[in-house]
């Protein structure tokens, strides 16, 4: 019994991993040992080895610049936001969907709604900068109806808002395809005995629609929690500028201009491996809830 | 059972009323970008254009026509979704075999498969991965959008899934037949699977396509970038800055924002083709995820 022997018939199976392997290991494990940089005076020409070790300075240093923690707090308004205000939108809206008695419109509606869910946030981000900006389709009808134009994209009070209404609007209709999975499970014949019972359509909703609709609704709110320093990257990058800084830079760009942009490599990943801490705590937190409370296995 | 009293068919008008706006909200900015996109710069700047051309004009479609930039930028992308879409599926399914297999089939398929799980949950972040990618040497190489990518863990997971549902009989046979398991899997699985293959293949596709910050950070110059990535520097600029002599002429007959609207009207022309064609299979691929059997 040597764990390391390969049963002979099984060696296909292992060559067959070598190529997933070894491509996982490059690009996803090297740079998990290259979170060392984040403790040292990182320099590319001398690489993770060969660059000076330094500790925590890193890290305090992050600590004083007050930029870092205004970043932090700004991804978690906006990422708990998002969550929040997503998965409630694409509850509600599966099951107001599911409320369409027409076959043909709601199917028509559905391949409406879905499809922003598949534009990039650089097709999506063209758009709506379009549309806000001074001479756009917005501020056209509210110069019309004698309104001011608002330059949208500069109000830093409101951006956050547009971020989470946008990406609601962009992502609620793929969202719902979960839901109303979990809605089509529910047994038929509880609605008829409940219409029996002169329950009306509002009370069925209350009482099976959405207990049917609960441990699909666990599930999806515990594996969002693994979200919350995520913010949208692509999305804030499309849509943000200096202006908005104040209320709308995340982490994620944060690491992103401090970085890649000003060459500050060690200081960036080290904010960056705060993050991937704080994720990794949660994700698998979350998963091991899912599994608790409704079964649900990533494999 | 259906209900037809006064409440219902108020509360269905307004249902219906509701989704007729939410489409309208996803439907109106794709046409309102087409129709800036064929009137004459002069109406756009006087705010004429809301959902149809006004002075019909093809100039800024001329204009992109003559860009050589946008051209490349196109065929660097065709080129990423091509090679991007063969080897992630191969990667793909290479691994998702084996880890199909139980413990008395695959001795090591628990280590294997947590090793895969473990990218999951903790990354290296940007500035890491993005260190490794320049030690590899894939920057400024077309290589660098396709490789770090190509393994999605939860797309081997979800087609390791699948096989585990193709009936063991067949394979048993196959063994019998004297296959080896390379044959039995691109000539059985591969076949047996073609649905969540098919789905996984245009989610590839459409996801190939619309990236663009690894365009952005992993290629130095612009010349290299793929649609997405140009797209996105141009957008983000306030003025188109090209201004050859050629250009000039046409120039005075375009704006900023009829060429932009062009830009983004064509860069989403493959998923608006591809779009019919997907609905067949994203349903059913995210039941797959969705609702574990």
């Amino acid at each position: 019994m040597n764990w390391f022997k390969i049963p002979r018939k099984q060696v296909a199976l292992y060559l067959m991993m070598l190529l997933p392997v070894l491509v996982v290991f490059i690009y996803s494990y090297l740079p998990m040992f290259g979170v060392v940089m984040a403790f040292q005076r990182f320099e590319p020409s001398q690489g993770f080895f060969d660059s000076k070790w330094i500790g925590l300075d890193n890290f305090k240093r992050l600590m004083h610049i007050p930029d870092v923690k205004q970043v932090v707090m700004n991804t978690l308004f906006i990422a708990s936001m998002k969550i929040v205000i997503e998965t409630v939108a694409a509850i509600v809206v599966a099951i107001l969907l599911n409320e369409i008695v027409s076959k043909v419109f709601k199917r028509t509606v559905q391949t409406i709604i879905y499809f922003p869910y598949f534009l990039s946030w650089v097709i999506l981000g063209g758009i709506i900068r379009d549309m806000l900006s001074r001479e756009g389709l917005i501020n056209l009808m509210l110069t019309k109806l004698g309104f001011d134009p608002i330059i949208f994209l500069s109000k830093a009070s409101w951006f956050p808002y547009l971020l989470v209404g946008t990406e609601t609007w962009q992502i609620t209709g793929f969202g719902t395809i979960v839901f109303l999975a979990a809605i089509t499970t529910i047994d038929p014949t509880q609605y008829e005995a409940a219409t029996i019972d002169g329950a009306n359509r509002f009370k069925q909703i209350w009482h099976i629609t959405l207990p049917g609709m609960k441990s699909t609704i666990v599930l999806m709110v515990t594996l969002s929690l693994g979200y919350i320093l995520n913010a949208g990257f692509e999305q804030v990058l499309m849509l943000y500028s200096p202006l908005v800084y104040k209320t709308g830079d995340v982490i994620d760009t944060w690491v992103y201009r401090m970085g890649l942009q000003q060459a500050q490599y060690s200081l960036a990943s080290a904010i960056g491996l705060f993050r991937s801490v704080v994720s990794l705590i949660l994700i698998t937190a979350s998963y091991y809830i899912a599994r608790k409370v409704s079964d649900h296995r990533i494999f | 059972m259906v209900d037809r009293s006064l409440g219902r068919k108020i509360f269905s008008g307004l249902n219906g009323l509701l989704f007729i706006l939410f489409s309208l909200s996803c439907v109106i900015p794709m046409i309102h970008v087409l129709a800036i996109s064929l009137s004459s710069s002069a109406s756009v700047t006087a705010g004429e254009v809301t959902l149809f051309p006004v002075n019909f004009s093809l100039k800024s479609y001329e204009y992109i026509l003559q860009n050589s930039e946008f051209w490349t930028a196109m065929g660097i992308s065709l080129e990423r979704v091509l090679l991007g879409v063969a080897i992630s599926m191969l990667l793909t399914t290479l691994a998702a075999y084996p880890l199909s297999k139980s413990k008395a089939a695959f001795k090591h398929q628990p280590v294997f498969a947590w090793y895969l799980v473990m990218t999951m949950l903790f990354s290296g972040g940007l500035i890491p991965s993005f260190m490794i990618v320049k030690y590899t040497h894939l920057l400024d190489s077309i290589w660098a959008l396709v490789i770090p990518s190509a393994i999605s863990v939860f797309n081997v997971l979800l087609l390791s899934n699948f096989f585990r549902n193709v009936p063991k009989e067949i394979e048993e046979s196959a063994f019998m037949d004297g296959a080896g398991h390379f044959k039995t899997l691109f000539s059985l699985y591969l076949p047996l699977s073609l649905p969540i293959v098919a789905t996984l293949i245009v989610f590839s596709a459409v996801g190939h396509w619309n990236s663009w910050f690894d365009g952005l950070i992993y290629m130095n110059s612009q010349d290299k970038y793929p649609l997405q990535s140009y797209l996105q520097t141009i957008l983000l600029e306030s003025n188109t800055k090209v201004m050859t002599k050629e250009y000039a002429a046409l120039l005075s007959k375009v704006s900023d924002r009829t060429i932009k609207a062009a830009q983004v009207f064509i860069a989403s022309i493959p998923i608006l083709l591809v779009y019919p064609f997907m609905q067949k299979y994203f349903i059913s691929g995210m039941m797959i995820g969705a609702v574990k059997e």
